[in-house]
């Protein structure tokens, strides 16, 4: 079945260097039009990245999660809503390579995600239950070899463009609302009727439209593993490090950017410390410390695959402090990168524009609200001790 | 020990059907323990049994069944008559 996949002869950088390059062509319009990055996409899909996460027994390249943070970052530098689409594509092939291995239908949707390079969306968000993901109204049912499923899913990122969606719902028709399953239903498997549309401020590009979701698969594409383990185990962990990496990537874009506005006002009157410069100096350190809280939580993960065992609430904790420091972090850096930058940088088409970036940017406090983890992590921290070392 | 587990989950687990009716190995989380109640049920254990759970055990399996729980406490119970 392997027999006609290309194995890429490229490096993993080469790779992305190429992709990143076509989405920063299209990010403007992209951005402008509110549209889906499809020139990106299918750089991707043709540079044979979506499927990179997958063991290399499926057809894959066993690709560790510190290298799938960085091609997030790459693109986020790129095109903000390139970068959040392919890192969704991530997490949700994350719950498949971490929960699926044992499953025979699982192994075998991941060769076909591999080998035909099949991009993967997500439905976790419901009308009337909020942004809380950890709770369905709609139940899966199964009858014999057959499962179906309704479900008012009010966002589903670039979910007419989805070669699959793993959506969640409860387990049974009796089951609690916290008591969750997430299946695999594949394009020809369910109909979208659009409910919501997506005109934003930022982020423009993931098309995160609602629908009514109607789906019909055989029984066996549910995920055997509570949705309660994939969320605690990978879910959480994953979505908080990729996004905050692909956030890192657009700060660091416009800081890239105040840099060089900053390095020609220099050039132009030597001997003067233009004005920008302290500004630049301060977010110089701001943006070094969020690339070392996404690495430490990387390899806190990493370490997380190796011993599941050693999963805590502590870990959770880590993991949200991540998301909630990035998220709040990036507005703060990209938004003086605009005061270095000026009128320059206000400016919609000039090489030190930074309004898409910050307008991106604002998403990431909203992507699961701050104030919903805020919540968490103060209920978290009713019990969970404070870490006091420093290296642990 | 049973007893003040079942009662504290009965108060603060908020459970969509009476903890009575759990047997000792059934399962919590498709019971309907959200993560907001364990944690109130971690805190009302601790002060039901003068423990502090440590963060090693603060995780979902711990929690995951009224036996699961009676054996955490248990173990830290232990741990403290050691100390």
């Amino acid at each position: 079945m392997n027999a006609h996949v290309k194995t890429p002869v490229a490096s993993v950088s080469e790779r992305i260097a190429r992709a990143a390059a076509v989405a920063a062509r299209y990010a403007d319009d992209v951005d402008q039009k509110g549209r889906f990055p499809a020139e990106a996409m299918q750089a991707l899909k043709d540079e044979r990245l979506m499927g990179v996460q997958i063991p290399v027994e499926l057809g894959g390249e066993d690709t560790p999660i510190a290298e799938i943070a960085e091609l997030c970052s790459i693109l986020g530098q790129a095109c903000g809503s390139t970068a959040m689409i392919f890192a969704m594509h991530h997490i949700k092939l994350s719950s498949l390579v971490e929960h699926g291995m044992g499953a025979e239908w699982h192994r075998g949707f991941m060769r076909r995600i591999a080998d035909e390079q099949l991009l993967l969306g997500s439905a976790t968000t419901e009308g009337g239950i909020g942004g809380n993901l950890r709770n369905s109204i709609c139940a899966i049912e199964v009858e014999g070899d057959i499962c179906r499923l309704e479900k008012e899913a009010t966002v589903i990122s670039y979910g007419v463009q989805s070669d699959a969606i793993l959506i969640t719902s409860r387990a049974h028709k009796d089951a609690a609302s916290s008591d969750q399953v997430m299946t695999v239903f594949l394009k020809d498997q369910y109909t979208l009727e659009k409910t919501h549309g997506w005109d934003t401020l930022g982020m423009r590009g993931t098309c995160s439209e609602g629908f009514l979701f109607k789906g019909e698969a055989p029984a066996e594409q549910i995920i055997p593993e509570p949705f309660a383990e994939i969320a605690a185990h990978s879910m959480l962990a994953m979505a908080h490090l990729l996004w905050s990496a692909l956030w890192y990537g657009i700060a660091v874009d416009a800081v890239h950017r105040a840099q060089a506005f900053v390095r020609a006002a220099a050039r132009k009157s030597p001997g003067q410390t233009p004005p920008g410069a302290l500004r630049l100096a301060e977010i110089s350190g701001k943006l070094q410390m969020i690339k070392t809280d996404i690495i430490h939580g990387v390899r806190q993960y990493e370490e997380i695959r190796r011993n599941p065992e050693s999963l805590t609430m502590g870990f959770l904790i880590a993991m949200n402090n991540t998301k909630l420091s990035t998220s709040t972090a990036i507005i703060d850096i990209v938004g003086q990168t605009l005061l270095i930058n000026g009128i320059m940088g206000f400016k919609n088409d000039t090489p030190f524009s930074v309004g898409r970036h910050l307008r991106d940017a604002y998403s990431a406090q909203l992507q699961i609200s701050n104030e919903r983890i805020l919540m968490n992590q103060s209920t978290m921290l009713l019990v969970n001790k404070q870490d006091m070392s420093l290296l642990g | 020990m049973n007893e003040t587990i079942r009662n504290l989950l009965a108060k603060v687990g908020g459970l969509p059907v009476a903890a009575d009716g759990l047997a000792d190995e059934a399962d919590l989380y498709a019971a309907g323990l959200s993560s907001f109640a364990s944690v109130q049920l971690m805190l009302g254990l601790e002060e039901a049994f003068d423990i502090e759970f440590p963060d090693s055990l603060l995780n979902r399996k711990s929690f995951a069944s009224i036996a699961a729980i009676e054996k955490t406490v248990a173990t830290i119970l232990s741990s403290q008559k050691a100390a």
